[in-house]
């Protein structure tokens, strides 16, 4: 692969990588989230479309446009999240797309006896006639894992294999990715768990923000320096430095858990204080924020606002606690964006704009017209409706929404994800601003530079717990990367 | 000030379209058959259009929120059983609508908890209530029509305000009422959130569990008082009333230009749907076609109202973009 690109809105996710993987070889792909790992995958097994660059296999320049072009070149993919139809038996999941037939109708005994065929290359103790959906996670990641097998793949990719498997399924999985290496095949393998990746690596490539970084044999690799590697560059100049004086404890959540996701998790907010919330996809950070929202139940724990107990139930508990949240995901769970931006900056206020059910159409105008001027927000007219809005003016609606509810206490979820950088800068001050008038504020983020640099303190998250502590000066890409990857 | 903002709206919006398509219609048939500009025709059909027309405003506030209601034929037979068995028993009148009422709103509301409580999906729950509301109505009523009523029920479709027919007024006082509900209430804005985007509404603190009860709610009001509407003018009650009511309402929504996803339409649009479904019934009755090609008309004038209506939101998309 040279010189592959690929743009999303807002974001250059790849910039030119070049990637060579030998026939035999297990080359480790490393990189934060967000350096691009699977954007480069999803181009070279024709998920994506790239902007530019070439792929050439055994030297012949490969299109790769399509799943169904990249399975005839065979490469095959084992994806993160799990690719599988629950209704369907574990060997018709095998073979689904190209199931062995005789006269138009499913053969089934072929595919139960292949099926059982590569389930025990695995060691996996899995009835190919078992419906997919009453496996577990790590046998379904081992149904999807066979699949690839069945492929007879030249070369593989997965992407972490082994983030739902146990030790011993993992060691069987190593096992038989040495035979497959024995055998010719090419496997590309991404994992952030680096006693792994020197067990099983012969090279390793490491990627940071879309951009090849280093390749190198893993016997000259050391783990201090691929850390450094995947997480050093230079602290965002986006992020201004500010100074604040920060007030009492605002927010104390204490000891809260939330079944596997959230373990005795406890942490303290000022007024005026920024905590940053570090650490890899899935550790658990979303959860402390829908869990203190009142979306999730909690199965212990308490949560404190102003050193008093509230009881959160459901988002409407939460704000009346005066805790806002801003989600990660702005266009499912932020906007109604079918709406104008003063219906959706007045909707969790609505009844307080209201008399006798009727809404004051003077009052909810005022409220969105100071909003837009407040934050900022580039529209033609608080009519505009929300869908209309750049990603960037659409986040300033959604805090604005949050402000108007008089929040004291905000949650920011990835509040900077799909914007562009001038709009992420804006994001950026507005945050400051808040803590500044002495908002508490709670950010998680996968960006790495951008909670080192607004936050006061960072609390790195693993394994839903809280791994580690880090105070401004403290908080070093290396330190925080080391600890969030459990070194 | 507010009428010329909302005139404006009305105009600007796409409820001109719709209203241009009925007006073409009316001058077609005005030009076609002479006896349909006439006053005795004019009023038959505002009348005709009353019934569905009153049902119809609920409907468009379920389909607002993104659900549906099979239900509300069915509901508007039991509302009339329950007025007319009340009336048999002597009860006075008003007593009786209020019954009537309230049997609509009670089974509108069980609808809203199932969709609400049960997560049922409104198309399933509402299809129960449609089969469950139809045997009670014929359960209570033994399967006859009930009738011979005192006057004071008929009045109502009989009477007139300065010369229209009382049915219309009512349903133009309804329209009057959910028009102001959908634009200037707390619970109108929450409609069109919950249609739009009902994650983010919820966690914007909004009860969205009860609302949409509520709103299932009324939708068993508006087949209450059209049970009136219908018992009134027909002088009897009927087990077997309402059947198709809740198709031909969805079809008035629909042509108004209210999306069955949710989150955008009006009640003026269906208004002025509810208007084109009667008024083509009457054209086409009167030019002497027969009814099963009407069925094959009515039929195609709501897939090409769609369609036109699909055509102008994504030409509207792409200029905005």
């Amino acid at each position: 692969m040279r010189g592959i690109a690929k743009a999303f809105p807002g974001v250059q996710a790849l910039a030119g990588v070049d990637l060579d993987v030998r026939a035999g070889e297990v080359h480790i792909l490393l990189g934060e989230n967000g350096a691009g790992k699977s954007t480069l995958m999803k181009i070279l097994s024709g998920g994506l479309r790239r902007d530019d660059g070439d792929i050439e296999i055994d030297g012949r320049a490969a299109l790769l446009d399509t799943p169904r072009a990249a399975r005839d070149a065979r490469i095959a993919i084992i994806h993160q999240e799990l690719a599988l139809v629950p209704e369907m038996t574990v060997a018709e999941n095998i073979y689904l797309g190209r199931a062995p037939t005789r006269v138009g109708m499913l053969d089934h005994g072929p595919m139960v006896r292949g099926a059982a065929a590569l389930l025990a290359q695995l060691g996996a103790s899995i009835d190919p006639n078992e419906l997919v959906g009453a496996l577990s996670i790590a046998q379904q990641q081992l149904v999807e894992i066979a699949r690839a097998l069945s492929l007879d793949a030249k070369i593989l990719i997965m992407d972490e294999p082994t983030s739902a498997l146990t030790e011993r399924e993992t060691a069987r999985l190593f096992e038989t990715i040495r035979g497959l290496t024995v055998r010719g095949v090419a496997i590309i393998y991404i994992s952030h768990r680096l006693d792994e990746i020197f067990a099983i690596g012969d090279r390793i490539t490491v990627l940071r923000d879309g951009r090849h970084v280093v390749t190198q044999p893993i016997d000259m690799a050391d783990r201090r320096e691929l850390v450094r590697l995947m997480a050093n560059r230079d602290v965002d100049e986006l992020v201004p430095a500010s100074a604040r004086t920060m007030g009492k404890a605002k927010l104390r959540v204490e000891k809260l858990s939330h079944g596997r996701s959230l373990h005795e998790v406890s942490f303290t907010v000022r007024a005026g204080e920024i905590v940053g919330f570090a650490g890899l996809l899935g550790a658990g950070r979303t959860e402390i924020a829908r869990a203190v929202f009142g979306l999730e139940p909690i199965d212990g724990g308490t949560v404190y606002v102003d050193d008093t107990a509230v009881t959160i139930r459901s988002p409407r508990d939460a704000i009346a606690a005066g805790i806002g949240f801003v989600t990660e995901d702005r266009k499912r769970e932020g906007l109604v964006l079918s709406r104008s931006v003063r219906d959706n900056v007045a909707l969790p206020i609505l009844s307080r704009l209201a008399k006798l059910g009727i809404v004051r159409s003077r009052h909810e105008h005022a409220t969105a017209e100071a909003a837009v001027r407040d934050l900022r927000i580039r529209t033609p007219s608080v009519k505009q409706l929300a869908q209309n809005l750049s990603g960037g003016n659409q986040q300033k609606i959604v805090l604005a929404k949050w402000l108007a509810t008089g929040a004291r206490i905000l949650f920011l979820d990835e509040p900077t994800r799909g914007i562009d950088v001038g709009s992420k800068q804006e994001i950026y001050l507005l945050i400051n601003e808040l803590a500044a008038n002495g908002v508490a504020i709670v950010l998680m983020s996968s960006d790495l530079p951008e909670v080192l640099g607004l936050s006061d303190r960072v609390l790195v998250m693993r394994e839903g717990r809280i791994a580690g502590e880090f105070t401004r000066a403290d908080a070093t890409p290396e330190r925080v990367m080391a600890c969030a990857v459990g070194m | 000030m507010i009428s010329r903002t909302t005139l404006r709206r009305i105009v600007a919006g796409r409820e001109a379209g719709t209203a241009l398509g009925l007006f073409v219609l009316c001058l077609g048939l005005w030009i076609a058959t002479p006896y349909f500009a006439t006053a005795a025709n004019l009023t038959n059909v505002a009348e005709q259009s009353a019934i569905v027309g009153v049902i119809a405003i609920g409907m468009t506030f379920v389909i607002l929120t993104g659900g549906i209601d099979l239900s509300v034929g069915s509901l508007v037979a039991l509302a009339g059983i329950v007025i007319g068995s009340a009336l048999q028993r002597g009860l006075p009148v008003p007593v009786a609508v209020v019954a009537g009422v309230t049997a609509g709103v009670v089974a509108g509301a069980l609808n809203g908890l199932m969709v609400t409580r049960g997560s049922l999906p409104p198309f399933i729950a509402t299809l129960g209530m449609m089969s469950v509301a139809r045997g009670v109505a014929l359960m209570l009523s033994d399967g006859r029509p009930i009738s011979g009523f005192p006057d004071g029920l008929r009045v109502l479709a009989t009477s007139r305000v300065m010369g229209v027919p009382a049915p219309v007024v009512l349903m133009l006082g309804l329209y009057l009422f959910a028009y102001i509900v959908l634009t200037r209430t707390v619970l109108g804005r929450y409609m069109y959130a919950i249609g739009g985007n009902e994650e983010a509404t919820s966690l914007a603190g909004v009860d969205v569990k009860l609302y949409k009860t509520f709103v299932y709610a009324i939708s068993g009001l508006s087949a209450g008082l059209c049970a009136i509407l219908l018992v009134a003018r027909l002088n009897s009650a009927q087990p077997i009333a309402g059947i198709g009511y809740e198709l031909d309402a969805i079809a008035a929504v629909v042509i108004g230009g209210t999306s069955l996803l949710g989150g955008s339409g009006s009640v003026i649009g269906t208004l002025i749907g509810a208007l084109i479904m009667s008024v083509l019934r009457n054209g086409l009755n009167l030019l002497g076609v027969s009814s099963y090609l009407q069925q094959v008309a009515i039929g195609v004038v709501i897939i090409v109202a769609v369609l036109i209506d699909m055509g102008l939101r994504r030409r509207v998309h792409r200029s905005t973009r």
